[in-house]
């Protein structure tokens, strides 16, 4: 009943198509952008102002990796809430938030490769192929490339949708990798990343059920 | 004028709030912090104020100390590793404001193969010996250093007074075990308490101290106070704080690291840019409050005074 009403409300209220809805999503887009922004502004705000403690390079290394891996987790949420609450709008805002993690992690490995290691290569190709966590991260990041290359409108056309989503299923490696990345470089106390590693668990769980309902579903 | 002699029956006013009264108080600050509610409350009150500690007036200067610039007592004082605290580099310094408890006078327990062995209480273990200012470079593990100007005297004057017996081939360092002082005790994020140890010979070295202050006044909970140990060519984390208990044993002592994860930390763990730390390189560090990393130097620069002692010693093995 409440879901629907709400599903109902939604739906007049924010519209593309019609020109007397109150809010269209490309308002909320904007909105949701700056939102996805602030932490990064949150970094450089805190760098310039010497508020991130005493290793401020460490510190914003840490949280431009979380964020990344932050917006892995909320970009795989989009879905299952679609699922819960019928919003089938929820998707479009799912690109933008896809693109705020590569964002991220394109800022994490930057910092990685200019501030940890000034750019020096053969002593990052060294870290890359004997250092397991730097190697996992490494592949994550690359991985996120043909996702990256592939979010545009056109591209899922090109590639038709079907091909298109097998290819995203990729998102569920990268998001299990960051969190092994992450589970890798702590020294003792394992409590953060296992927190990541329930939500990532819960999110993909979500989806088997669904797809062992939609199973069933087909048969009757 | 009225003067006000106390007797000895009377108990001076700060004794009569029930301990357990004060306790919560400083439960609930610490629970203000922690919601954020902090910046509500004055911060008098929380911590010590730092120009309330105990300044040590005459210092000898050292041949040991170094040149370098030093780091700054804020950076020292708020980037920690005190894991008794919690894990983060905040915790310590938010969460051991009140440590040590003062109403309770700290003891260390000095026992084991040894012919004086004793529990001693912090300002007589302390009073015998001269205090000397020594300028250090610290590396921790993570990759990380400092200069840190600290204050203390050598262990080995006081591992003589001990007299230690044939048998004593190393020395066993422990940190207090209190979870209610030590919030970060209360997770078993390490084997508490924490052990640390060195052979008797690292031990006996001039470079190596027993530390009871830094920038000229006394240590701070975070920093290890009342009494801690400083290895200046070893990973930080063999500098074991807030220390309790020395003992003279005969086997290698089995260390809070080592046994938390024996492949990636070893008894020695001299620094050492040539043997990688098995998910990271040592080869360089971040000196904290510079910008650019710099090479890390064979037992962090002391080499001169310490290679020794390992001479013969595959230090890829015994890392």
């Amino acid at each position: 009943m409440l879901l629907n009403s709400i599903q109902a409300w939604t739906s007049s209220v924010i519209s593309n198509k019609d020109p007397n809805s109150l809010i269209r999503t490309s308002h909320l887009k904007v909105v949701l952008f700056l939102v996805c922004l602030y932490p990064f502004f949150f970094m450089l705000w805190g760098f310039f102002t010497h508020q991130l403690g005493a290793n401020p390079i460490d510190t914003v290394t840490r949280l431009s990796g979380l964020w990344a891996l932050r917006f892995l987790l909320i970009t795989l949420c989009v879905t299952p809430l679609r699922w819960l609450t019928g919003l089938n709008q929820l998707v479009r805002f799912r690109r933008m938030l896809g693109l705020f993690a590569f964002f991220y992690a394109t800022v994490h490995m930057l910092l990685y490769l200019g501030l940890d290691q000034f750019f020096d290569w053969s002593e990052i190709w060294r870290d890359i192929v004997k250092r397991p966590f730097i190697t996992v991260g490494f592949i994550n990041f690359v991985a996120l490339l043909p996702l990256v290359v592939t979010s545009t409108n056109k591209m899922v056309k090109r590639l038709g949708s079907r091909r298109w989503k097998k290819l995203h299923r990729l998102t569920y490696f990268v998001a299990a990798a960051a969190c092994v990345h992450f589970l890798m470089l702590v020294k003792a106390d394992i409590r953060e990343p296992v927190i990541y590693i329930f939500i990532l668990s819960g999110l993909l769980g979500v989806r088997l059920l669904h797809a062992g309902r939609q199973k069933q579903l087909n048969r009757q | 004028m009225f003067i006000k002699r106390r007797k000895s029956w009377d108990l001076p006013e700060s004794e009569v709030t029930d301990y357990k009264v004060y306790k919560n108080r400083r439960q609930f600050l610490n629970t203000a912090i922690s919601v954020g509610l902090a910046s509500a409350l004055p911060s008098v009150g929380l911590a010590k104020p730092v120009d309330e500690l105990k300044v040590f007036e005459t210092l000898k200067k050292s041949q040991y100390s170094t040149e370098e610039e030093k780091t700054t007592f804020e950076a020292i004082t708020t980037y920690n590793n005190f894991y008794e605290f919690g894990t983060s580099k905040e915790a310590p310094s938010l969460y051991a404001t009140e440590f040590p408890d003062e109403s309770e006078p700290w003891r260390v327990e000095i026992d084991g193969e040894c012919e004086n062995p004793g529990v001693f209480e912090y300002d007589d273990l302390v009073r015998p010996f001269t205090m000397e200012e020594r300028i250090y470079r610290m590396r921790c593990v993570e990759g990380w250093s400092m200069v840190i100007p600290w204050i203390g005297f050598p262990l080995g004057e006081l591992l003589k007074q001990a007299k230690p017996n044939s048998k004593a081939k190393y020395v066993e360092f422990t940190t207090l075990y209190d979870p209610e002082q030590m919030p970060g005790q209360r997770r078993e994020v390490l084997d508490w308490p924490y052990v640390e140890g060195l052979r008797i010979d690292e031990a006996m070295n001039p470079l190596t101290i027993l530390s009871v202050g830094l920038y000229g006044k006394e240590l701070l909970g975070q920093n290890g106070a009342p009494i801690r140990l400083v290895v200046p060519w070893k990973y930080g984390f063999k500098s074991i704080k807030s220390i309790v208990r020395i003992r003279f044993v005969e086997k290698m002592p089995y260390t809070a690291w080592v046994k938390a994860n024996s492949s990636e930390y070893g008894f020695y763990s001299n620094v050492n840019p040539n043997v990688d730390h098995p998910r990271w390189s040592q080869r360089k560090e971040r000196r904290i409050g510079e910008f650019l990393k710099r090479d890390t130097l064979m037992f962090n620069g002391y080499g001169d005074y310490v290679a020794e002692l390992y001479s013969g010693m595959d230090l890829k093995r015994y890392f």
